[in-house]
């Protein structure tokens, strides 16, 4: 195993400075886009989330599922904040595979599965039933699940960023484009299977925003990091109260030392 | 606990119990009379940060089990339901992760102040050495927690890992399938991972009464190394000390704190939040921060064998630093040449730490990490095994001061009676 490391790590070396020498596909740095929910104090924009959602349902959701998000999340503090009312509606928009009807069907007479519509408990639905349709439709590649992929990749949301803006350049030259995928350098190896998401109004905004490309993937981004870190806004707070209980304490602390010691050094 | 017992209990009660269970004497005699050298610094509190450490641990993981499900393909879920659905779920569970890093920070802490000064020289041996064997244990607890939220650093890392007892010639592959439990690393490997995590941290707890339990004979070394002499050397451990080490127990919180709150992620790595995955192995797969050490130097030998044994001898190595140190002095601040190998060995250790963390064919300035692995390994073992028997036996220390008193308090402390 160890060996089989190391030899791998061997080839994967030279290998990485044979092509170097023609081309280096490492990915390049993310770009430095800036979010409200950075730093200390940053919080969710609430329209980036709600406009974000709207680019995530109506484009990625195509391809990538969210399984850890159910729909009461899009109406809880720190989210999206939509009103119940409004989740619900969105949850009834979402069909999701129905249990087996009084006959113990689960298909109806032309064999396709019965479904129902999703409720607030329920999860975000998935766009396939399985990694092999998922496979099957996407010339082998698998959509990653997007409900935790902004802390699954080094680099976070700028990197998330990146991928989605990261479409459209003209490869440099020496570089070939493999069939059936698509020149992306923020990508390791810079040929990525999915296809770019994103065009200027794919989605049209109903509070008037300009849906370009930039906009809709930092908004979709701010959506996603929110999908991966759902209780931010709550941890920074309750943060910031500990952190001032804990000053205040170890001032009272430190008089309490100065005092006791006073006479002993 | 050395010498006679100044209990005198207060209330009637406190006898009746004192005279069939001396507990209340026990605990008066440890943590309120106990005669503390009146000269420990800062470097002297991590003990009871350490202890601070393990009491969180130990709440929040017993919390955390409570939700958590030892199932290979439920594990990864549960943590995520965990985060999600339990009530202030997030906070235990980024406290238990950060908890882990900034135990091993203490730990690291608390072992280097100890070399440095020479608090494991008589009559400290065995305080050291049952202090070696709590590293032992936090290593294999912490080992098998990451296994726990089963993500792609979990599974890969247990992979790895247990596969070095395969090293062993004619058994090893034997002691790796007994271990899994299976042909590789699965479900029944998750589960008795899961079951020796809740075990040991209170196995880790006895040893750690054991450990003060011998502390508590001879009583603290301190910055000078030198013995208490009179009783004018100490101040009781109640209330010097407990209000000076609560002082700075909360300062190490609030370090504690800006992790869990503002950085949770800051130890971990991004690849364990993609479920385990058995067919894609990971780019780089790295252990947590505080085994990439041993982890460059299991790397830096080209054979896997010989690379295991090294990385076992470099904890085993620890186990003989009281007979390997031959000096008469014990506080390094006393010791100018020691001092300088000192440092250079803490040098070497995060240096050994880096080459750890970076990819197996990474270079710095051209120079091969694995050679850089390799001669801060050789550093590590001559350290030990060369440096410090003969250092002892050549150096010349700089004068002792009188006493732990006249050091403190000057020309004003009155003269041992
Ligand atoms: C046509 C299907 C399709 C659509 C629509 C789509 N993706 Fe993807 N996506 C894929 C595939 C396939 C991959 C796997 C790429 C690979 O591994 O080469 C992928 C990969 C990703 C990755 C992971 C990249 C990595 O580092 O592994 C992210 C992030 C991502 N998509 C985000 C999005 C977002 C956000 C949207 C919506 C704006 C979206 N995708 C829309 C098919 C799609
Ligand atoms: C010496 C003390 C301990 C150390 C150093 C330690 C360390 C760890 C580590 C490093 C993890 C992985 C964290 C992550 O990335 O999620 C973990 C997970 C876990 N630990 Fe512990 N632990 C200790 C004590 C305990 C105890 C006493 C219990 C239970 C009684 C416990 C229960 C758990 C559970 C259920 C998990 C999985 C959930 C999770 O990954 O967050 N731990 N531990």
């Amino acid at each position: 195993m160890y060996l089989k490391t190391l030899s791998l790590g061997l080839v994967v070396g030279l290998l990485a400075s044979t092509s170097a020498m023609a081309l280096d596909t490492k990915r390049l740095e993310p770009k430095d886009e800036k979010f409200s929910f950075e730093g200390p104090f940053g919080t969710y924009d609430r329209g980036s989330l709600q406009r974000g959602y709207q680019v995530y349902k109506e484009v990625c959701a195509a391809c990538h599922s969210a399984n850890h998000l159910a729909f009461h999340d899009l109406a809880e503090a720190g989210g999206p904040e939509f009103t119940e009312a409004q989740a619900r509606a969105l949850a009834t928009a979402g069909k999701l595979p129905a249990d087996p009807n009084d006959k113990g069907e689960t298909t109806d007479d032309k064999g396709a599965p019965l479904m129902r519509s999703a409720t607030l408990a329920d999860h975000f639905p998935s766009p396939f039933p399985n990694e092999q349709a998922a496979r099957a439709n996407n010339g082998g590649a698998l959509p990653p699940d997007l409900s935790m992929v902004v802390k699954a990749r080094e680099g976070g949301p700028q990197y998330v960023y990146s991928i989605l803006t990261g479409f459209g350049g003209t490869p440099p030259h020496g570089f070939k484009v493999t069939d059936g995928k698509y020149y992306n350098p923020y990508f390791e190896g810079w040929n990525i299977s999915m296809p770019p998401p994103l065009k200027a109004n794919t989605v049209s905004y109903s509070d008037g925003t300009k849906a370009t490309v930039e906009q809709e993937a930092h908004d979709v981004v701010t959506f996603l990091t929110w999908a991966s870190e759902p209780k931010m806004e709550e941890r920074k707070r309750f943060g910031f109260g500990v952190l001032a209980f804990l000053v205040l304490l170890a001032g009272v602390l430190f008089a309490a030392y100065r005092k006791v010691w006073k006479d002993a050094h | 606990m050395s010498g006679p017992s100044t209990y005198t209990p207060k209330s009637g009660i406190e006898k009746w119990i004192d005279q069939r269970l001396p507990l209340p004497r026990l605990m008066h005699d440890t943590m309120q009379t106990f005669p503390t050298p009146r000269n420990l610094n800062i470097w002297y509190t991590f003990g009871g940060i350490l202890t601070f450490c393990l009491a969180i641990q130990i709440v929040t993981g017993v919390v955390l089990a409570m939700h958590y499900v030892a199932n290979a393909g439920l594990a990864f879920d549960s943590v995520e339901s965990i985060m999600r659905d339990v009530n202030y779920g997030w906070l235990i569970r980024y406290m238990h992760a950060n908890g882990a890093s900034m135990f091993f920070l203490a730990v690291y802490i608390h072992m280097f102040r100890g070399l440095y000064y020479g608090s494991y020289k008589a009559p400290r041996e065995l305080i050291w050495i049952i202090g070696v064997l709590i590293y032992l244990l936090m290593m294999a607890t912490a080992f098998f927690g990451y296994v726990l939220p089963w993500g792609q650093m979990s599974f890969w890392g247990a992979t790895v890992i247990t596969n070095l007892f395969s090293a062993i010639p004619v058994i090893g592959t034997h002691i790796a399938t007994w271990l899994w439990g299976d042909f590789a690393v699965g479900d029944a490997t998750l589960n008795r991972f899961f079951s020796l995590h809740y075990l040991l941290p209170f196995i880790i707890a006895a040893v750690v009464g054991l450990h003060i339990w011998a502390l508590h004979v001879p009583g603290n070394n301190n910055p000078l190394g030198i013995d208490v002499k009179t009783p004018q050397d100490t101040v009781p451990f109640h209330p010097y000390y407990t209000v000076k080490d609560a002082f700075y127990l909360v300062l190490f919180v609030i370090l504690f704190a800006v992790f869990v709150f503002y950085a949770p992620n800051f130890f971990g790595n991004p690849d364990n939040y993609q479920p385990a995955n058995p067919l894609v192995t990971p780019p780089d797969i790295v252990p947590e921060w505080y085994l990439l050490p041993f982890y460059a130097m299991l790397r830096s030998i080209p054979n896997k064998l010989m690379g295991v044994i090294v990385m076992g001898g470099a904890i085993v190595t620890l186990v003989f630093i009281p007979w390997l140190d031959t000096s008469r002095v014990r506080s390094c601040s006393f010791r100018p040449m020691m001092k300088q190998f000192f440092w250079a060995f803490a040098v070497v250790c995060v240096l050994l730490g880096y080459c750890g963390s970076q990819p197996v064919d990474a270079a710095i300035a051209g120079v091969p990490l694995v050679w850089v692995a390799r001669l801060a390994t050789l550093y590590y073992f001559g350290f030990f095994w060369l440096i410090m028997p003969i250092i002892g036996l050549i150096e010349t220390p700089k004068k002792l001061p009188a006493s732990i008193a006249q050091s403190v308090l000057g020309a004003s402390a009155a003269p041992a009676e």
